[in-house]
């Protein structure tokens, strides 16, 4: 860890609080409603909010995740720096695509 | 009251063992005059480090009954259980022999964090005025004590995890010199300890804060060099 991986994953941090509320508040609102995944698909298709707001999750995801892992990679493995940060580069890029294809499937009609 | 007491000391180096010993029971003992007796009575190769007896120069550490502590100051009553004890040399740190831990990696991080003071004004410039109350001043007061004993560093579980972890006293020491006014080198300084290894790869477990003999909070000072640091950082003081 450096002050530039640091600064990342403190300022991905602070943007992810309001979205992992806003994330929580999508989820009980929608099993408290009872809504089906027809309903849901209805207010998520061609919607652009829907679309930035978790677009902007899974960037944050994406930047987050891999810099802690990094840390714990190099606390708990003999992989060396190189492979390490490979490998990590590799898991951040794994989340925006699972995460982007999951946006796509609700957003896109 | 037993009469004797069953002390357990490492013996030889990475690769050596705990050895018992029965040393004699006192009312008033310390670890390290335990210590002292195996040496002078029971086995003259035992090597072990210390100086003043008396908690000012931090030689003395070692690892009794699983924690690092000053042997000096540290009486036999408060730590042994049913008259045993058990002392081995610094943890963290690779072992010279028996008891005595070899310090020069501690030593050379605290020379990585730029932990010497660098002057800024010449012995002919006019004495530097510093308020004691000025917010500077008061954070280097509240971390200054420290005597480079290596306790928070053997207690430290990033030190132990990450070989290139310069350590909380050497970030310690750091934090006074940020806040010393008159100190020239805090543009290397800050880029030092921002760097892999550096302030950022502490956990805050607080361990160091919890073992320092002296009470300092090597944790709060590493917590404003993540600050300090990240503020050069985002001003473009600093490049890591």
């Amino acid at each position: 860890m450096n002050v530039r991986l640091y600064v990342w994953q403190r300022l991905t941090a602070a943007l992810m609080v309001p979205l992992v509320l806003g994330h929580f508040a999508v989820i009980f609102y929608a099993t408290q409603k009872g809504l089906t995944a027809a309903d849901i698909l209805a207010r998520t298709r061609g919607s652009v909010a829907w679309a930035l707001f978790y677009g902007v999750f899974v960037l944050t995801v994406a930047v987050h995740a891999p810099i802690g892992v990094r840390t714990v990679l190099a606390e708990w493995t003999p992989l060396g720096s190189r492979s390490r940060d490979i490998a990590v580069v590799l898991f951040g890029l794994l989340l925006a695509v699972l995460g982007f294809r999951a946006i796509a499937a609700v957003v896109l009609a | 009251m037993p009469e004797t007491l069953l002390v357990s000391l490492w013996r030889g180096g990475s690769d050596g063992r705990y050895v018992s010993y029965d040393v004699p029971m006192r009312e008033n003992q310390t670890v390290l005059d335990v210590v002292t007796w195996v040496q002078r009575n029971a086995d003259s190769t035992l090597s072990y480090r210390f100086a003043c007896r008396v908690g000012m120069c931090g030689s003395c550490a070692m690892t009794v009954n699983g924690r690092p502590r000053w042997t000096c100051r540290t009486h036999v009553s408060k730590v042994a259980s049913n008259g045993r004890i058990t002392i081995g040399p610094l943890e963290n740190l690779p072992i010279i022999k028996d008891l005595a831990a070899d310090m020069r990696p501690f030593f050379e991080k605290w020379q990585q964090a730029k932990g010497r003071f660098a002057p800024s004004k010449a012995r002919t410039d006019p004495i530097e005025r510093i308020a004691p109350d000025s917010p500077a001043r008061v954070a280097a007061d509240a971390a200054i004590e420290c005597i480079n004993c290596g306790i928070c560093y053997a207690a430290c579980d990033t030190v132990r995890w990450n070989s290139d972890y310069l350590g909380p006293a050497a970030l310690n020491r750091a934090w006074t010199l940020v806040n010393d006014v008159r100190d020239a080198a805090n543009v290397e300084r800050l880029t030092a300890v921002a760097a892999n290894g550096g302030c950022h790869a502490c956990h805050s477990h607080q361990s160091c804060q919890e073992h320092c003999p002296v009470s300092l909070n090597p944790t709060r000072s590493i917590a404003g060099l993540k600050r300090r640091t990240a503020q050069a950082y985002l001003r473009g003081e600093i490049k890591p």
